[in-house]
Order: C-alpha cells, then structure tokens, then sequence
C-alpha cells in the first residue's frame, strides 16, 4: 500500500507560475480592443437596422448626439416626450448648436473640418427631431452627419 | 549563519489575481464599440448665389415618405421593397444616349444620365426614424448595386469593398494611393445626388 507521502511526490502540483502571464495577455487584449465608455445614457437607444454602412473609424472626430425617449428611471419625472442627450445630460433643441461648436473647439485644430456628428437615435422617435438637429447643424455649418446604425437587414426597422 | 543564494525570491503567487483584477476591471468599464452608420453631407445653410439651375421634372425621382411610414415614389404608392429596384432603373436609365455604361430602357421621360439624376427625399415630421433610416438604406443601397456593378467590370472588385479598404487607416498608402483612383472613377460614373427636402408640417 502506497502511503501519502510517496504519492505526493510521484504528482507535483501543476505549475501556476505562467497564469499571470496568460492573464495579462487577456488583460493587453482587451486594453487595445475596447474603448472607454464615456457616457451613460440617459433615454433609450435602440438603433435601427442598415446594411449599407460605413464604419466611422476615428473616435477623436466623432461628436455624438442621442436621441430617444427618457430611460424607464427617468420616464416618471420627464415623460415619454423624445429628448436629446448632449454628453452626459438632457438639452433643447436650443443647446445643440453651442454644444457641437464647443466639442469642436476641443478639436485639435488640424482634424476640425474632419468632424462628422454621428446622430444615434432610437428607432421609436419621429423625424421631426432629426430634422430640427440637422437643421441646428446646418446653421453652424457642420454637415458630415452619420445616422449610427446596427448592422443588419433594413426591413427589420418595418416591423 | 551566512546566506549562500543572495535575496530570497519574491513570491509571485499574488500576481495572477493582480491581474486578474486589473481584467475584471478593463472588461466592466470598456465596450466594444466599433460604430457603423450611414453618412450623408447637408446642404449648407446658405445656398451658393447667383446659380440658376433649371432642374426638368424628369431628372428628379420624388420619394415621399408619410407619417404612417407609406411611400409614394414618383406620384405612385410603392412598396418599400421595390424602392431600390425603382431607384435603380431611375438612376441608369440613360435617356439621352450620353452614359455607354448605363444599362436602363433609355426612356426619354425618365433621367437623361447618372450625372443629372437627382433623387429628393420627402419626410413627414411625424415619420417613424426606422422607417426613415429602412428608405435611406435603400436609396444608399441602389447606389452601391450600381457602382458596385461597374467596380466588379472595371476592377473585379465591389466598390463597396475597395471604399472600406481605401477608407481604412491600416491600409498601405501604396495601396490606398491606387485604389484612391479606382473609387473616384466608379463615384463620378454615379455621382450620390440625394438630396432632402425640408419636412413637412401635415
């Protein structure tokens, strides 16, 4: 009959000395392939479907507006009215265009005229508040617009 | 009692959980975000002066979307599935002989060439965006059918295919210079007129 002590030395413990190495390979991996979230949404944002996309590569000249009703939390103080998310907060119509010119002067001055505001709007909101944006940014000259989409079949969007 | 090995060794045991730590960490406060979308220029506010462009009525296909998200396109209902073929034979139609590429029925009350064909999008304010966004879609969509059409003669590629390549940072600049050529050809054989009229109230 083997006793314990033979056993033990006959079956090291499996060496644990490259699981760091592994995790922090996992840990680069997702360091390069994820970006920060900055903000927390405030309305709803369901995008609709598009297959005819392009990607908008640069995050640095990206200006992002949201659009959508208010998230469940906020329905009970704001209604279900569709509102706009500048940032981190809920504006008028009215601040969009001071707004989108102060995001720009933050811009490096070189990629200024390269800035495209990507509009994410939830699939529930009528055009009419797309058009008022569009036509803030038109005033401040500001015409690149990307209307975000998920990738996916349009036709979902009728249903 | 003197020591023989030097300092002793650091325990690393600790250092997976560090890790792992620092992981859990990256992968709650992170997304994986890659946006796509569809861009669109606006017309600027102050339209250029002193230009007097007489646009014929057959140039233009009308597509007008109404607040139950229905389509007339062209002063008939349509659906929403036929939009792009519709959109299609508008765009290459043809009709005064000057496109060679243009593979429409060359009728003489639709566009005259590519270059002329303007398609105008009319919305409703109370317009569902999806519905919106399904039209765009498509209209955007009729375009690349046909220029990716002329790319696969020319090039044996899609358009789409080359615009992403050229439009991608990693790309070889000697790679990009080539393909800059290729995608300004196929974009000026059909030139993406879309424009948006103002909203209507009612």
């Amino acid at each position: 009959m083997k006793n314990y002590r033979n056993t033990k030395n006959r079956l090291p413990a499996v060496s644990t000395a490259s699981l760091p190495d592994i995790v922090f390979m996992l840990l680069f991996f997702f360091m390069t392939v994820t970006t920060v979230k900055d903000n927390t949404l405030l309305v709803d944002n369901r995008l609709p479907n598009a297959d005819q996309v392009k990607k908008l590569e640069k995050r640095d000249r990206i200006i992002e507006i949201f659009v959508g009703k208010p998230s469940p939390e906020l329905a009970s103080v704001l209604g279900s009215e569709p509102k706009i998310q500048l940032d981190n907060r809920l504006a008028t119509i009215n601040e969009v265009a001071p707004y989108v010119l102060s995001e720009l002067a933050k811009k490096p001055e070189a990629i200024r005229n390269l800035v495209t505001v990507s509009l994410k709007v939830d699939q529930e909101v009528n055009v009419g508040v797309v058009s008022d944006i569009k036509e803030e940014l038109r005033r401040v000259n500001l015409l690149k617009v990307n209307y975000t989409t998920y990738q996916g079949d349009a036709f979902l969007n009728a249903q | 009692m003197p020591r023989r090995k030097g300092a002793p060794e650091v325990n690393a045991g600790s250092m997976a959980d560090i890790a792992f730590l620092l992981l859990i960490f990256f992968l709650v406060t992170t997304t994986i975000e890659t946006d796509a979308g569809l861009d669109r220029m606006l017309p600027p506010m102050d339209p250029p002066e002193d230009i007097d462009v007489v646009i014929k009525q057959k140039n233009i296909f009308t597509v007008n979307i109404n607040r139950n998200g229905q389509l007339l396109v062209e002063d008939e209902l349509m659906d929403l599935k036929n939009l792009r073929a519709a959109a299609v034979a508008f765009l290459e139609n043809g009709g005064d002989g000057s496109c060679n590429y243009c593979k429409g029925r060359k009728d003489p009350a639709s566009s005259d060439n590519p270059e002329k064909a303007i398609i105008s999008l009319k919305n409703d304010r109370e317009t569902k965006y999806a519905t919106y966004i399904t039209v765009q879609n498509e209209l955007v969509g009729a375009y690349n059918d046909l220029r990716n059409r002329e790319a696969q003669r020319l090039y044996g590629d899609d358009f789409t295919n080359m615009e992403a390549e050229y439009l991608n940072p990693e790309t070889p600049s000697s790679v990009r210079d080539d393909l800059k050529g290729k995608v300004k050809r196929i974009q000026e054989m059909f030139p993406q007129k879309l424009s948006e009229a103002e909203t209507s109230t009612n």
